[in-house]
């Protein structure tokens, strides 16, 4: 399966010169690039791995490349993901987020369910590569 | 004032103190600007004073009791009349109203007071609530939305695009597992969220709880396919405040993000499911159903802004507010200002859209539009240019009447919105460039090149009924 998370996720994977043209577009607005990875890409999962500090002063995007560059390099099983946070008064949240890298393959998701006696069911959501211990997840093994 | 002020008998409302061209309206004053449509013979300061006095504290005949109050303060003051421009017999009457007359934090008060009785007055032919000014004051009572835009953008991880809807359709008759399957393909296709229609509660074809049941198997279903947080409104418009209740926590309890109510439940039925929806951590989605009856017409009611400005406060996080593309009611101009009121935390006046005021609200929230009726993925250009991104763009017919089928319609639009998106930022004209925008990105996606062959050519070109008086003069 493909997950589609992120703003571009429909689409065809983005070259680095379009990655380029979506930091620069977010570094005209005045909003900080930051770079997150993650081997758990549950949908509530909030908390995917800092690449670093968030880039607030950059003016170039050719920088913020670099580091999903380098983030892809070090993390080539992981989901890498690039983001725009703007934080002007009224609005202080992610303003653009898109998948900019993917494991080599994406096993998805097994959707369990607790059954009540009424018909009620209780769902939840587990991403099969996290049923191994971070650093055993996307190998070649756990597929 | 006039000589005789306190005798018994009918005087004029100008000369009871409606009327007063100097009042400078105070900071905290409530102001409402009314399209008056006097009678023939009634002078037109005289029916804004009318008005003023009807909707404050005045009857038809002079009461002495006025005189054990500090009435001069809890009048209603007409402060301005000037002629609608291009509107023969038109006026726009400008009224001020001190804060002391409403209950903090209260809409059926707000509203009792200023179209309660009005409205049905003899000495008008026509009357409408064109806008209000609410005063940062009065707004700081209100709790407002529920969660609002940041939050549900938050809550839902989703950003940088308007979201996707679809209403699920035939809007009647379906059985609840029909009705989920139509659900669950066009979530798994690429919308976000999937709709209730306004009319869709609990009747013999499809009761409530089965619908629930097997629309929240269609959500996550659709989650696991795509690791997306998804979500269906759950409409829990019911008959009593009791039954809604019932309904909201069986669908909380089911794990739903958001539920829906309708407009016809009332304004104070609203304001509960609001304080409900935010105890709960559910997203309440609001349909204007029945508020053409009133906001249409361009000399009687109340106008849709005014609809707005009421929902933002008693706080719901989407609210229906027009396509201007689409196959319902909306020029463009007012459409904005509708879309302003409820996103933006100070809308200034500016008449070439239909705002009277200049209106703060301060830290309230941002109330997610909802444009809905009529809209497909070969406007996509269009809808990000009049809408913006902040908008949740529901496809109905345009999804589910795709001919390769409910999920490839949901993906035409996903992959459009995606596209349009990509393309602005990155400089281009899309407005101009957007159908070759899509021409391109359709090369890719054979539901997208399905959906422009068969709806390409469809627009709804009918001349709009409630149109701002001042047009916005074009730059060159």
């Amino acid at each position: 399966m493909r997950i589609t998370q992120g703003t571009f996720s429909y689409l065809p994977d983005l070259t680095d010169a379009e990655i380029t043209a979506q930091l620069q577009y977010a570094i005209d607005q005045g909003w900080a690039i930051a770079v997150e990875f993650t081997d758990d890409p549950h949908p509530r999962n909030s908390l995917w791995e800092m690449w670093g500090l968030p880039m607030f002063d950059i003016a170039d995007a050719a920088a913020g490349l670099a580091e999903i560059r380098a983030c892809r390099d070090a993390n080539p099983r992981h989901y890498v993901l690039a983001s725009a946070y703007d934080a002007s008064y009224g609005r202080q949240t992610t303003a653009l987020s898109f998948i900019v890298h993917r494991p080599p393959e994406e096993p998805g998701f097994r959707l369990g369910r607790q059954e009540g006696g009424d018909r009620r069911i209780r769902y939840t959501l587990h991403p099969y590569a996290a049923g191994q211990p971070h650093g055993r997840r996307y190998t070649e093994a756990s597929g | 004032m006039a000589a005789g002020r306190w005798n018994a008998g009918v005087i004029p409302y100008a000369e009871m103190g409606y009327y007063q061209p100097d009042y400078q309206p105070k900071a905290t004053d409530i102001l409402a600007a009314f399209r008056v449509t006097p009678q023939p013979g009634v002078p037109p300061e005289e029916a804004g004073a009318a008005v003023a006095g009807e909707s404050s504290t005045a009857t038809w005949t002079v009461v002495w009791t006025d005189r054990l109050t500090a009435y001069e303060h809890y009048q209603a003051k007409c402060y301005q009349v000037v002629p609608a421009p291009g509107r023969e017999g038109e006026y726009i009457a400008y009224i001020a109203y001190d804060i002391d007359l409403f209950e903090e934090g209260s809409i059926p008060n707000l509203t009792s007071s200023i179209i309660g009785n009005v409205f049905g007055f003899k000495a008008l032919r026509a009357l409408r609530l064109e806008d209000l000014r609410i005063p940062l004051h009065y707004v700081k009572t209100f709790t407002g939305p529920p969660h609002g835009i940041v939050m549900e953008r938050e809550y839902l991880n989703k950003y940088g695009r308007p979201l996707l809807g679809a209403t699920t359709k035939p809007k009647l008759g379906l059985s609840a597992r029909n009705y989920g399957r139509v659900v669950y393909e066009a979530l798994r296709g690429g919308l976000d969220f999937t709709k209730d229609d306004e009319n869709i509660n609990s009747q013999p074809f499809m009761r409530w709880r089965d619908r629930y049941l097997f629309a929240m198997e269609a959500v996550n279903r659709a989650a696991e396919q795509t690791g997306e947080v998804k979500g269906h409104y759950l409409n829990v418009t019911a008959a009593t405040m009791e039954d809604m209740y019932e309904r909201a926590e069986f669908a909380a309890g089911l794990g739903s993000v958001i539920v829906m109510v309708d407009l016809t439940v009332g304004y104070t039925a609203l304001h509960s499911m609001s304080k409900w929806a935010r105890a709960n951590g559910v997203l309440l989605h609001l349909h204007r159903a029945g508020h053409s009856t009133y906001t249409r017409q361009k000399t009687h009611g109340v106008s849709f802004r005014v609809i707005a400005k009421w929902c933002r406060l008693l706080g719901v996080d989407h609210i229906h507010a027009g396509t201007v593309v689409g196959k319902l009611e909306g020029d463009p101009s007012t459409t904005r200002g509708y879309y302003d009121t409820c996103r933006r935390s100070f809308v200034p006046a500016d008449l070439s859209r239909g705002i009277y005021f200049d209106q703060e609200w301060g830290s309230m929230p941002g109330v997610m539009p909802v444009a809905s009726g009529g809209i497909h993925a070969g406007q996509m250009h269009q809808l990000l240019h009049y809408l913006g991104e902040d908008v949740v763009l529901q496809f109905g017919g345009g999804t589910i009447g795709h001919p390769m089928g409910v999920a490839a319609g949901a993906t035409a639009n996903r992959v459009a919105v995606e596209t349009m998106i990509k393309a602005r930022n990155e400089g281009r004209d899309y407005l101009s460039e957007g159908e070759d925008i899509l021409r391109a990105a359709a090369k890719h996606c054979a539901p997208l090149q399905a959906a422009l062959d068969t709806w390409g050519d469809v627009a709804f070109d009918y001349e709009s009924t409630d149109t701002p008086d001042v047009m916005p003069t074009p730059v060159s």
